[in-house]
């Protein structure tokens, strides 16, 4: 076993730093050139779960002659098994803030707005305390930035950016076709920055600290450390900032209850993985270490032998079956699909051959479904039935 | 230009352009739902999808622009499979009921089936909706047929203005409706029916009124009498495999005597008898507010004639109601005269008189229940028939329409000049009012070209002409000199925009035109399907060439409109045509 593969804790998104006014202040008194290039140097990835380059989004944006542009932060943290957006939101928002507001610096945007998850509304007087104080400062040093929260209404998929957007202008939370791009076409049809929480809170671990601190954690293509929720069959529930790129054998045998059969990465719309791939599976971006590399918003839920697979995924197609927002057809008949699917075939209705066709029928939604969601169902699907296909029939 | 590759053709095409489009214009078909040329942009059945190399998902080729380089394959492997299972997740969600469906073998999502060569279902399952909303006059709704590729959305929020179709609630509970408990009969619904043109399977239909008009028919005690609208004898020739543009006035009349109407009416006489009131109307306004303001003055004056845009303005912009022409619709001012004048001369009791329209509106069913369309108890009009729902009852009787001779319209109500065609189409009743107006104000022809206000033609959203009086006869001299400003819009978002207009105080027109479909009647929610802009000018031309075809091309040389007011009416807005040919209207909520 490779040394990227141990397991290592990092402090850096909880830690407590009261000089973010310095960093602001220090921040704006470099070109936006120089800050794109720091981050791009740093290879932060968005950690929302799809992964895109941090310092390519705010160069894009910042590339588009506008004069008006929009920085949002992206609180709806809906993914089932997530709950490290929260906690930064109501720890440390000032690093949020700030990197809201470099970001505004950077791109030439004076509005910032977080979207936050409607569940979230406690967060509310605290979060609006906060930016009080934050854009009184701002005034002080002559930045003209605005944050506002805009409170979401519950649906998963206004977490996907475009329908974010839609929500934001009043209308049915739906994702848009893509192309164009957030980028070049986003909230109001500007130049719109979307980042999550935890992406803007290391933004300022970046900016404080230089990009080389991030880039010399984590691996290959999979730089810098991360938070991460635990939940499930685990003796240590709770939010743990690690080093990317570990094995998740090393990740069972810090936080498993020595009992573990899988390990469900990246929520519903992730992937399950098997105790016998334990070993060749690393926590990151892309790019293959020994094994499969996954992606994550950072959701780790752990299953002991004590739990039905079957039960697992009855329980996320249930949620898809709900949370679609009903436009495409592949992802709104495909779901209610999939869950009459199985349960036909563990009620005996339908022989386990049926189980195949549903496979396809997954691959057929990861190919042409509208947006990110419905593309992802086929994930927890696919792994699921086929490493415990026993448990789906029997 | 941008070069791309489709099924290994190399291709030049605009900037632009979508996968879809440019596969269309090199003779490569794409299977496709629910996209809509030009306006439906949501890519939303995921039929369409192609292999583009590179890409990590299929792309949906309707909303997909092309790119330099590209490289896509229409029916790969991959492409034709997943087509298949898209369509068969389709139909899981939809009711096996084609025989009975109204729309059996007039239905895309048969075509597409039949197109994409389907033999088997692998996805049986649940069906998520079963709404059927019966409330409305002039829609039925049933939601176990929707499909939800949302083509009615876009018409009802992004053509019409209405914004009453949406979806609602999430995943597989998905439903396209008014909101949950509303019914379409309750609702702002302007019955325009501009969805059920769009639908591509049976979730939206018109009311049928067929079944009571065949028992009309049967009913041995009672006179029927059948008119019909200058838009349908341009679009139902459609219904029995002629080309758009064909105009079947003759066999139409046949058919008509021959399914057993004891007297076939033009409402072309009655859009000659609209124009003497109406143009009456209009100068009556003019008048006032050069010699009299503040009182009978309210201009611009709006045409009246289409029940759909009558709804809408009663719901959206009931301050605004005053600027409406007072003037019923041509068929209901027909409607009031055969029980009474025609009842009168050929003595039958009004009583026993069944009145049926044909028209290619859904708006009209709604507008013979409205309480001011009784007159002595008696409804003016008995019941609405579309044009689809005619060529439903010709087929259904057995009448070899293609091979029908040539009939004539009945008397005394069927005379109707070249003017009274043009109200079919968008920009025809201001041209036919003008050409009256005009010559009663001078006492000149209207110095057009061939009578035509070219500006006021063809399908722009909104179209403006202005006219200058000189000379006018002694009577109108207060025109002398004034240059007359009309306006002329179809489709309700067109509406909207000279309604905000007038609110703010700044239209600066005199008379407008409008009518609730886009085009005007010639595509009203009753015509045959499909509708785009190229039937609808096909439509169009036809109806001008009836108008063309015509010696008599103006409102008030029609003799027997003379005659009607000489025996009967006495004059225009005079008592008799207050009581039978003028309306009232009504404050609607907005919501």
């Amino acid at each position: 076993m490779t040394t990227s593969y141990q397991l290592k804790r990092a402090d850096f998104i909880f830690k407590y730093e009261n000089d973010w006014e310095k960093i602001l202040s220090k921040c704006i008194s470099r070109t936006p050139q120089e800050l794109i290039n720091e981050l791009i140097s740093s290879e932060l990835k968005g950690r929302g779960g799809a992964g895109f380059p941090t310092g390519l989004k705010w160069k894009l944006a910042a590339e588009v002659v506008d004069a008006t542009k929009y920085v949002i932060c992206n609180a709806d943290e809906g993914e089932p098994g997530t709950f490290k957006d929260r906690e930064i939101l109501s720890m440390v928002p000032y690093k949020v803030l700030t990197g809201m507001a470099v970001c505004g610096y950077v791109i030439g945007a004076k509005e910032g707005y977080i979207y936050l998850r409607g569940e979230y509304f406690f967060l509310q007087p605290e979060l609006n305390k906060a930016i009080r104080e934050f854009e009184y400062y701002c005034k002080g040093i002559n930045l003209d930035f605005t944050i506002r929260i805009f409170m979401g209404s519950g649906a998963y998929i206004c977490g996907e950016e475009t329908a974010l957007f839609e929500s934001m202008e009043g209308k049915r939370g739906e994702p848009r076709n893509k192309p164009p791009f957030p980028s070049s076409y986003g909230y109001m049809g500007k130049p719109t920055v979307i980042n999550n929480v935890e992406t803007l809170a290391h933004t300022y671990t970046i900016f404080k600290y230089g990009a080389k601190r991030f880039y010399d954690l984590g691996v290959q293509y999979s730089r810098g450390s991360k938070l991460f929720s635990v939940s499930g069959d685990t003796p240590k529930p709770g939010i743990y900032e690690l080093e990317l790129g570990m094995s998740l054998a090393d990740f069972v045998d810090e936080f498993g209850d020595g009992d573990t059969k899988a390990v469900q990465v990246g929520g519903a719309s992730g992937f399950l993985v098997p105790r016998k791939r334990f070993d060749e599976t690393a926590i990151g971006f892309q790019g293959k270490l020994t094994g499969i590399s996954l992606p994550t918003g950072g959701s780790m839920m752990l299953f002991n032998s004590s739990r039905s697979m079957f039960n697992v995924l009855d329980n996320y197609l249930e949620f898809f079956r709900e949370e679609s927002c009903g436009q495409c057809t592949p992802c709104r008949v495909g779901c209610q699909q999939l869950l009459m699917g199985i349960k036909a075939v563990k009620r005996g209705e339908k022989n386990a051959k049926y189980l195949d066709k549903l496979l396809r029928l997954t691959e057929t939604m990861k190919l042409t479904a509208k947006c990110g969601l419905g593309q992802s169902v086929a994930n927890s699907f696919s792994s699921i039935v086929e490493n415990f296909r026993e448990e789906m029939i029997y | 230009m941008i070069n791309i590759t489709i099924n290994n053709k190399v291709i030049q095409v605009e900037e632009g352009t979508t996968i879809f489009e440019a596969a269309k214009q090199h003779g490569v078909l794409i299977p496709h739902f629910c996209y809509m040329e030009n306006v439906h942009q949501i890519g939303s059945c995921r039929i369409c999808v192609v292999e583009v190399e590179g890409g990590k998902t299929l792309m949906a080729s309707c909303v997909t622009e092309v790119k330099e380089g590209m490289i896509v394959h229409t029916n790969s492997e991959r492409v034709r499979d997943v087509r298949k299972v898209i369509y068969e997740l389709m139909l899981s969600d939809h009711p096996k009921e084609c025989l009975s469906c109204w729309r059996n073998q007039n239905c895309e999502l048969q075509d597409l089936g039949n197109l994409i060569q389907i033999s088997e279902f692998r996805y049986e399952g649940a069906k998520s909706k079963d709404i059927i909303d019966t409330s409305s006059p002039s829609i039925v709704r049933d939601s176990s047929k929707c499909i939800l590729c949302r083509r009615c959305v876009t018409v009802c929020n992004d053509i019409q203005g209405v914004g009453l179709m949406n979806p609602h609630h999430r995943g597989f509970s998905t439903f396209i409706g008014p909101s949950e408990d509303e019914l379409l009969g309750e609702s702002v619904c302007t019955n325009c029916v501009q969805c059920v043109l769009v639908c591509p399977v049976g979730a939206l239909k018109e009311k049928d009124s067929t079944a009571i008009v065949w028992e009309a028919l049967y009913d041995k005690t009672k006179t029927i009498v059948v008119q019909t609208a200058p838009a349908v004898r341009a679009a139902l020739g459609e219904v029995f495999g002629y080309e758009p543009g064909m105009l079947v006035t003759g066999k139409m009349a046949s058919a008509l005597h021959e399914l057993g109407f004891n007297y076939v009416f033009d409402t072309n006489f009655a859009a000659d008898l609209t124009i003497m009131e109406e143009g009456s109307e209009f100068l009556g306004r003019v008048k006032n507010a050069i010699t009299a303001p503040g009182k009978n003055d309210v201009l611009p004056m709006i045409t009246s004639c289409s029940p759909g845009w009558i709804k809408f303005i009663e719901h959206r912009y009931p301050d605004q109601l005053s600027n409406l022409s007072s003037c019923k619709s041509p068929h209901m001012m027909l409607g009031a005269l055969t029980k009474t004048y025609f009842a009168e001369k050929m003595n039958i009791d009004p009583a026993n008189i069944y009145v049926v329209s044909v028209m290619p509106c859904t708006a009209k069913k709604f507008e013979i229940t409205r309480p001011e369309m009784f007159n002595n108890g008696l409804a003016d009009v008995d019941a609405v028939i579309t044009t689809r729902e005619l060529g439903r009852m010709i087929k259904d009787a057995g009448i070899d329409f293609r091979n029908l001779p040539d009939g004539e319209f009945d008397s005394p109500l069927g005379l109707s000049s070249g003017a009274a065609d043009i109200f079919g189409t968008t920009g025809g009743v201001m041209e036919a009012a003008l050409r009256t107006v005009y010559e009663l104000v001078t006492g000149r022809e209207l110095p057009a070209n061939n009578l035509h206000i070219t500006p006021l033609e063809g399908l722009d959203r909104i179209k403006t002409a202005e006219l200058k009086i000189e000379n006018p006869l002694p009577e109108f001299s207060f025109l002398a000199e004034v240059t007359v400003k009309v306006a002329v819009t179809s489709g309700l978002l067109g509406a909207a925009e000279l309604l905000n207009e007038i609110k703010k105080g700044t239209s600066p027109y005199h008379f407008i035109e409008i009518m609730g479909c886009p085009g005007g009647c010639i595509s009203g929610g009753g015509q045959p399907r499909p509708v785009n802009d190229a039937i609808r000018t096909k439509r169009l031309e036809a109806i001008y060439r009836e108008d063309e075809g015509k010696l008599l091309r103006k409102s008030h040389e029609n003799q027997d409109i003379m005659m009607l007011y000489h025996d009967f009416l006495g004059v225009p807005l005079g008592h008799k045509s207050h009581e039978l040919l003028h309306t009232v209207y009504t404050r609607r909520s907005k919501n």
